[in-house]
């Protein structure tokens, strides 16, 4: 169906298995090792081992690959001077590799070695001697905004908004903040690295490979290798982690494809730890201005959001951190640009809630510096700017209940208890506060399909190319075919993460719950018709449930209609959905914080999200969603720092040791996340709209404004480590 | 198959080399595309035997192959994860002689004799260990990618505490471990990264398998 009109009363409202907090389905696969990724699915391939740049522009003049050649065990080495021709595009199109001598980023794959065994292919990776003629190149994004451009992204939001007269208004305004926010370059560190094992059958290429969205992955790999997208097979069930690093198809999947083409043998490959952060995407950094101009008694007459992010030259992908501006707030005049500064960097692309993640540091520590500056409570602020509909786009909202979500989570945190005045709170050597943040992050809807087939054992089977990296797609999914025929949870069997079945969304931009389960409701309302039918009953008045279809006192055992097998396909589409409508979901952060007055060294003691976000599918694996979401930033707020050498253009840090991520000993127990009721009935189908990113919008704002609040450093430049505290920290009697 | 980009020919090690039909496969290719013939004088595979979850394996490895590719490549016990190869992640942690161990950061040919014990060998037969249950029911992992080193990490922890080994957050060092406290589960935890952030889940989880094991 095409998502046009509000869907009304259906079969999912019982919520008799949808929406409880029950177990995963493949959680005993992942406890006892039995779940396998991609790396791990066949014994006999040959290792695959990659060789990177060493400079990060300029050109290869000479490659020595006799030595590794000579290596024992090695089979092959894959250098531009043997690489086949191949398909281009950005980096969402095509994935060409080894194209040529010419460098442009730091770490981009130059060789490629294949041998029997994985040590056998490292050490004759590091005899692969590679000589360059390196040239100068733009890499930091600070000393470079002066080449900023107006970006075209393909797939994304115009860069630029403007509604009435910013610049005049805000000029006029009472009281006005005009701050700017920096934000860091960041890395997914998702725990499985990028992976590849590929595979020859005649032409025909079966690539089992760590990727969220299969059917594009599909297409770009396609036509990186010029061969027919129906000759292609990606299988996926297990992933990971991605956090939008699995989004796009990276150099292991095609060098995996092309070094056992050439050998006739299965080839597979993992980016090594360290290699993550040049071969495949980051987060770019970003400069945020946030200027906002209210009356005497804080409504906003003037929002406007300047982002400056960047990226490789040759592309068009910026970070949106303005993108949330368009929606959030009222007021009548208003201005969001996005500029992109060319650079010779690895590819910056989407990372966990492109947008929101880094906008919302900006924009919610400006309201809260705001909130000072009109000495009103944070909370009343925004409710001052509640807008009734979307203020840029003039359509109402399909939900928003980000009002509701304030006053629960300061209910249940104990807002009233904030001293609005920084470093009055103590609790031994800490310093004490709490802060809040409004969080919002956008909910799409995408095409898919999928396939239910019930069989005469009376077990049903869902099939799509959907991915679960983790989110508990595997479970939310039988939760509904479960739902929908009346069968016991464990009488649904869900195939996931194959190209041969229908095509689906994948896993990304909190698309993947709403349309793989949208499309899997159409396919259970299509065999609940088919079953009622042949059961003799109008499928609009007949109940599922038990195994059984039921109408008034009439009652035939599903297995009974089944035959040989029945099966039925469902497909959903966004239809005019999102234009028609402004769709997002909401939520409201709230997080403790303690600074050590001497030391600056910040803890976070509590932290709580109450959001709206549709019908919750599974109240267990939707919490942990968005707890994960939290502690993502909570690690944007404190921890993530991808440092750039900026004579050199890499990436100084690239590992775990030193790239920090948010550890068991950073997050406290003392951290919850609650959904209050909603249904969204223009959102899909289910009613639900997107928390895969949800979590992440505005955590680590809550954090920022929670340590002002500590200790009065208001921190502009993330993360906010001690050493920025240090210097603002109140002088000790 | 498209021919401009791969070359319809049967290409074997043997025509490349021999017969110079590199042109063939791709003119712009100075020397072999596949490489010569291995070295004879490999370096000499290491025989040892590994008791891992209770069998005995006799393995013959190149001596550069880490306890977790032995694991992983060899036995074909991919339960354990490679996350980050340099112990900075936590996914490899398995039990050696009962004590937990980056299998990433040790060679399999230190461990010859030695008892390794990896997720796959908690379980008894399908009774999952008291872990692997709370964690399910604890939902303490999402990707499930560093899962297995959790609940491995997690049970050779809880035994170093039995043992009364203190910790970095450790109060009172000479008074033996009574309880576990979140900070300590925490602290002894904070080898295992988990970027899905199951972390206050896997506490619980850690929390409801100790009460069981006491």
């Amino acid at each position: 169906m095409d998502m046009n009109a509000p869907v009304g009363a259906n079969a999912l409202d019982a919520e008799r298995i949808v929406g409880k907090p029950l177990d995963r389905i493949d959680g005993r696969l992942k406890v006892t090792g039995g779940a396998r990724y991609a790396y791990e699915m066949q014994q006999d391939a040959l290792y695959g081992f990659v060789v990177e740049a060493s400079i990060a522009k300029g050109k290869i003049t000479s490659i020595d690959t006799l030595a590794a050649e000579r290596s024992p065990g090695v089979k092959l080495v894959l250098t531009h001077r043997n690489a086949p021709k191949q398909g281009t595009g950005n980096h969402r199109e095509a994935h060409p590799v080894l194209t040529g001598p010419v460098v442009s980023s730091y770490g981009e794959p130059v060789a490629f070695v294949v041998a029997e065994t994985f040590e056998q292919a490292r050490a004759a990776a590091y005899l692969v001697d590679v000589k360059y003629d390196p040239k100068g190149g733009h890499f930091a994004l600070p000393q470079h905004l002066g080449l900023a451009r107006v970006p075209h992204q393909a797939d994304g939001a115009p860069a630029d908004s403007e509604v009435g007269n910013f610049s005049g208004a805000y000029a006029s305004a009472p009281v006005q903040i005009d701050v700017s926010y920096g934000t860091p370059l960041q890395s997914h560190a998702m725990m499985e690295p990028h992976a590849t094992l590929a595979m020859w059958d005649g032409d025909k290429l079966t690539l089992h490979t760590a990727n969220q969205m299969l059917n594009q992955g599909q297409r770009v790999i396609a036509r990186t290798l010029n061969i027919p997208i129906g000759n292609v097979r990606l299988v996926s069930p297990f992933i990971g982690g991605g956090f939008g690093g699995k989004l796009w198809v990276n150099a292991d999947a095609i060098l995996a494809a092309i070094a056992a083409r050439y050998l006739k043998r299965p080839v597979k490959v993992a980016l090594t730890r360290q290699q993550i952060f040049h071969v495949t995407t980051h987060r770019s950094d970003t400069i945020q201005r946030v200027r906002l101009g209210t009356d005497r008694d804080g409504r906003i007459v003037a929002i406007g959001h300047d982002v400056f992010s960047g990226n490789l030259r040759s592309e068009q992908v910026y970070e949106a951190a303005a993108l949330q501006t368009r929606s959030l707030y009222a007021g009548s005049n208003r201005l969001t640009r996005h500029r992109l500064v060319p650079l010779d960097i690895p590819v910056a692309s989407s990372m966990r809630a492109p947008g929101e993640a880094v906008g919302l540091l900006a924009l919610e520590c400006a309201m809260d510096e705001l909130a000072e500056k009109l000495k009103l409570d944070p909370i009343e602020l925004r409710i001052r700017n509640e807008p009734a509909e979307d203020p840029e786009r003039h359509v109402p909202y399909s939900s928003r209940h980000l009002v509701a979500c304030m006053q629960e989570g300061a209910r249940r945190f104990g807002w009233n208890r904030r001293n609005p005045v920084p470093g009055q709170v103590r609790d031994g050597q800490w310093l004490v506060g709490i802060g809040m943040s409004a969080g919002t992050r956008g909910n799409p809807l995408r095409f898919s399909k999928a396939n239910l087939r019930l069989d005469p054992d009376g077990v049903a089977t869902v099939r799509m190319a959907m991915t679960d990296i983790g989110t508990g797609t595997y479970t939310i999914l039988a939760q509904i075919a479960a739902e929908m025929l009346g069968l016991p949870l464990e009488r649904v069997q869900v195939d996931l993460g194959d190209t041969i079945f229908p095509e689906a969304a994948g896993s990304g931009g909190s698309f993947g719950a709403a349309s793989s389960g949208s499309a899997l409701f159409e396919a259970c309302q299509a065999l609940r018709q088919k079953l009622a039918t042949r059961a003799g009953m109008d499928p609009e008045t007949a109940r599922f449930a038990d195994g059984r279809v039921a109408t008034g006192e009439r009652s035939i055992n599903l297995t009974e209609l089944v035959g040989s097998g029945i099966e039925a396909e469902g497909e959903i589409s966004p239809g005019r959905n999102n234009q028609d409508l402004s769709q997002q979901s909401y939520g409201a952060h709230f997080a403790e914080i303690g600074v050590d007055q001497d030391t600056g060294e910040v803890r976070v003691r509590r932290m709580l999200g109450v959001f709206a976000a549709g019908r919750v599918l599974n109240a267990k694996t939707a919490r942990s969603q968005a707890i994960g979401g939290m502690v993502f930033g909570a690690g944007a707020a404190l921890h993530e720092d991808l440092v750039l050498d900026p004579r050199f253009g890499y990436f100084v840090n690239h590992d775990l040791a030193e790239y920090h991520v948010p550890v068991h000993a950073d997050i406290p127990p003392n951290i919850d996340a609650i959904f209050l009721p909603e249904l969204d009935e223009r959102s899909n189908p289910l009613k639900s709209k997107g928390i895969g990113e949800l979590g992440i919008c505005g955590a680590g704002a809550a954090i920022a404004n929670a340590i002002y609040n500590a200790c009065g450093a208001r921190i502009r430049s993330y993360p906010i480590t001690l050493d920025k505290i240090l210097t603002d920290l109140p002088k000790q009697s | 198959m498209d021919e401009s980009i791969f070359p319809n020919v049967e290409v074997t090690r043997r025509t490349v080399i021999e017969t110079g039909t590199t042109a063939l496969l791709l003119s712009s290719l100075p020397h072999g595309v596949l490489a010569s013939e291995p070295d004879q004088a490999d370096r000499t595979p290491a025989s040892i035997e590994l008791l891992v979850n209770g069998h005995a394996h006799t393995l013959a490895l190149d001596p550069r192959t880490t306890l977790l590719d032995a694991l992983r490549e060899h036995l074909t016990l991919t339960g354990t994860k490679k996350g980050c190869d340099h112990g900075q992640c936590g996914a490899c942690t398995v039990l050696v002689d009962g004590r937990r161990v980056n299998s990433c950061l040790t060679l399999a040919v230190m461990h010859d004799g030695q008892s390794i014990t990896t997720v796959e060998g908690l379980a008894f037969d399908q009774d999952l260990h008291p872990m692997q249950a709370a964690f399910v029911e604890h939902d303490g992992y999402q990707c499930g990618y560093c899962t297995s080193g959790q609940i491995c990490s997690a049970v050779g922890m809880l035994a170093e505490s039995r043992e009364g080994m203190p910790s970095y957050v450790t109060a009172d060092l000479i008074q033996p471990l009574t309880e576990l406290s979140d900070n300590e589960i925490r602290e002894r935890m904070s080898g295992n990264i988990c970027r899905c952030a199951a972390y206050p889940n896997i506490v619980a989880a850690i929390k409801q398998a100790m009460g069981e094991q006491t």
